[in-house]
């Protein structure tokens, strides 16, 4: 019971994150209909923004300073490259992403070098906020948690209950209209871009100290964050929610889990080789889930695709 | 598309005008190794073919039929491993199966699993495509990792190409042997693919990329039309994973991985998927820049990655676009019109980018030599990298470089339109830009 508990907040950790990241990356394709690939390289960019800020100011200034940094990069990203490439259609715009998002990889390479940097958890934060039985919960775990969803809070008042937000909801849909309505659109565009990538960020400088900051980071997330928004539904912010969260816990609970495949094999009355090698069932029979755990996204999205193309709560089809 | 594939449409059968090209190419590949006999030479060059091949079997994909996957590499490596299976298998057995029919059962097994596959990511191009492309992807790599009786685990599968009875007196011991074996599968894939994008099938498959909804009220199932294109696309991909597998002799999980799969698109993309040759050239270019640049510079990747994003961003046509920008000009005889001013912003932009590259590799050797080491040598000169004069001059011919480069690209995009202005009326219409006019080369 203990250990259930513990990996429900483990996986509210890790679904959060997920949704900051998904968050942004959902709004931005509902907007310009691509999908930014270089969307995790934004987060990869603010751990090390956030951790060389701490390196001389401490990390809360981070928290403020390199989420700003990251904004403005993709805001620029969006307006001197983006809406170059946005002429030729849209496998170009995610051919541009892509390469982007190689060349940021690079980049990052190129001025930190191959290393996991030593991005801690500010001091303040470094204790242990309640235990489950044996199993303590750190406290900037709990602070994750918090931050994540004032976020979320935030993102939702300014999409539903202010005038920027309507206007974006607007140009969501009728960009056409807005636009002769007198909104400057692709300023809209821009502005929505540069929120994204600074809300991926600060999962950046959140997660950081918690998942490591190294150059492979934003390739290790980069992928689930887009099985995240097909299957949540593009454009659908509580669809990401939901996909975040349930990502999370199907993942953290796989991992945790002790299941093995052969208790499978041997419930079906088949007995276990004596000799592994020779059997051709030999990786059923090893197989535990744990290890398949971090393909079951994929999977998952695969099915989605194949039967529900438009996710979980989306209104349209990619 | 192009002018080529008119003429081809124009004139059926094989004539001298359209055959002359795969001749020539064939005779330069069959005469390549006297040029280049070093044993290192060969290997590159055999990596160089097996990379055509899957370019051009990724670029009927991307190219051809608008369809942008991620995972191409899964059919790839999906025919390498059964071939490698193969070739054990008939070692073990001593079955008759010649060596150099093997690709073939790659590009079968290849097919086999673009089959699955392709039946529900078909339905779709566009995003839809490129994600469930990611998602099989990633699961296959996965799988790698997990199905330890087929992919070998980490260590990956070993292999022997040399089991068996010799064929005719071949027994694939050298470099050599293996590289006439590649060269065959090259030119007869490299052929039946051309063919291919000729058909019918091929030619749907371009109306499907531009329009699927004007294709399906002709009557086509634009969904049918993408599958064979698929289908078509993975076989060729498994002929050139069944040639990997003869070539390394042994296969892992990285063969089939999302890297590689990023590195083909990279590649079609460079080198141009509007033509048929364009992946051809990217190939050609970036196995070049691998193995070249790779000895000069830790920061190659970085280069290159550079030049992905500003071919995409200002090429989209690709090296074969860049070149074939200059096809109407030669058709007029008014190349030697472009001539001075190229020199004149060409040279100046090569030097500008000669002296980033020089700044990055000092900013490179300042942060991540070992502690103490202050020398360093880039373009035959070594210096203290500490020292600012090096970093000043690199500077300074970047912004001269640019700076001149910028001030004559204006003269250089008016010399091209009056080199494709044929001559009658007088004056090049100066409306519109090059960049423009590129863009009807990368058709996707």
């Amino acid at each position: 019971m203990d250990l259930i508990l513990v990996n429900i907040i483990d996986g509210l950790v890790y679904g959060l994150l997920l949704f900051m990241l998904s968050a942004g990356l959902t709004l931005i394709f509902s907007m310009m209909g691509v999908l930014n690939f270089a969307h995790a390289s934004f987060y990869m960019l603010g751990a090390y923004f956030a951790y060389q800020i701490s390196q001389t100011m401490g990390f809360w200034p981070g928290l403020l300073i390199a989420p700003l940094v990251v904004g403005v990069m993709g805001a620029l990203v969006e307006r001197y490259g983006l809406r170059r490439v946005h002429q030729y259609g849209h496998v170009p715009e995610l051919i541009f992403t892509f390469g982007l998002a190689l060349l940021i990889e690079e980049l990052v390479q190129f001025f930190w070098g191959t290393n996991q940097m030593a991005y801690e958890t500010p001091e303040i934060l470094q204790f242990a906020a309640f235990s489950i039985g044996a199993n303590s919960v750190s406290a900037y775990k709990v602070f994750m948690i918090f931050a994540s969803i004032s976020i979320f809070l935030a993102l939702l008042y300014v999409l539903t209950r202010t005038r920027v937000g309507m206007v974006i909801q607007a140009a969501l849909s009728y960009p056409k209209t807005v636009e002769a309505l007198g909104h400057n659109v692709p300023l809209v565009f821009m502005g929505v871009f540069g929120v994204g990538t600074a809300l991926a960020g600060v999962a950046g400088v959140i997660a950081g100290p918690q998942l490591g900051t190294f150059p492979g980071m934003a390739i290790l997330l980069g992928s689930i964050v887009f099985v995240t928004i097909v299957i949540g539904g593009l454009g659908s912010l509580w669809g990401a929610l939901l996909a975040s969260l349930l990502i999370g816990w199907l993942t953290t609970f796989a991992a945790a889990s002790s299941f093995e495949f052969a208790d499978i094999l041997l419930a079906l009355g088949m007995e276990r080789p004596a000799d592994m090698d020779d059997s051709i069932l030999r990786d059923l029979w090893t197989l535990t889930l744990p290890q398949i755990g971090p393909i079951l996204p994929y999977m998952l999205m695969v099915l989605i695709l194949v039967v529900r193309p438009h996710g979980l709560m989306g209104k349209r089809g990619v | 598309m192009s002018d080529i594939s008119q003429s081809a449409m124009k004139l059926p059968g094989i004539t001298a005008a359209n055959a002359a090209p795969w001749l020539i190419a064939t005779l330069f590949l069959l005469v390549l190794p006297f040029i280049f006999s070093a044993n290192s030479a060969i290997t590159i060059m055999n990596q160089m073919a097996i990379t055509i091949i899957f370019a051009l079997a990724y670029n009927m994909l991307l190219g051809q039929g608008g369809m942008l996957s991620f995972g191409h590499a899964v059919y790839l490596g999906a025919g390498g491993f059964m071939c490698m299976h193969i070739m054990n298998y008939v070692e073990d057995y001593s079955l008759p199966l010649p060596l150099p029919l093997l690709p073939l059962f790659g590009g079968i097994f290849g097919l086999g699993l673009a089959t699955i596959v392709g039946a529900f990511s078909t339905r779709s191009a566009g995003t839809v495509f490129a994600m469930i492309s990611l998602g099989i992807g990633e699961l296959l790599a996965a799988c790698s990792i997990i199905i330890v009786a087929f992919f070998g685990g980490e260590e990956g599968i070993p292999g022997d190409r040399t089991y068996g009875l010799p064929f005719f007196g071949v027994e694939f011991l050298q470099q050599i042997e293996v590289y006439y074996l590649i060269i065959f599968w090259l030119v007869l894939s490299a052929l039946l693919m051309f063919l291919f994008s000729r058909t019918p099938a091929g030619r749907m498959a371009n109306a499907v990329r531009d329009n699927p909804e004007r294709a399906e009220f002709l009557g086509y199932s634009a969904r049918r039309v993408r599958y064979i294109s698929f289908c078509a696309s993975g076989f060729f991909a498994g002929i050139a994973g069944g040639l990997l597998a003869i070539n390394l002799e042994i296969l892992t999980g990285e063969d089939l991985g999302l890297l590689l799969s990023g590195e083909i698109l990279l590649i079609t993309f460079l080198g141009g998927v509007g033509f048929f040759f364009g992946p051809i050239i990217g190939a050609i270019v970036f196995t070049l820049l691998k193995t070249v640049l790779g000895l000069e510079t830790e920061l190659w990747q970085l280069y290159v990655g550079a030049l992905f994003v500003a071919t995409v961003m200002y090429f989209p046509g690709g090296f074969a676009g860049v070149l074939m920008m200059h096809a109407p000009s030669a058709k007029l005889g008014k190349l030697k019109l472009l001539v001075v001013p190229y020199i004149k912003t060409l040279v100046p932009a090569f030097f500008a980018v000669m002296g980033a590259a020089g700044f990055f590799e000092i900013m490179f050797h300042m942060r991540h030599a070992a502690v103490g080491e202050e020398e360093m040598t880039i373009f035959w000169t070594t210096f203290n990298s500490h020292s600012v004069l090096p970093t000043a001059v690199t500077i300074g011919v970047t912004v001269v470089g640019f700076w001149l480069a910028k001030r004559s690209a204006p003269d250089m995009a008016a010399a091209w339109h009056a080199s494709i202005t044929p001559n009658k009326p007088a004056g090049a219409s100066a409306g519109e830009r090059p960049a423009d006019s590129q863009a009807q080369g990368g058709g996707s």
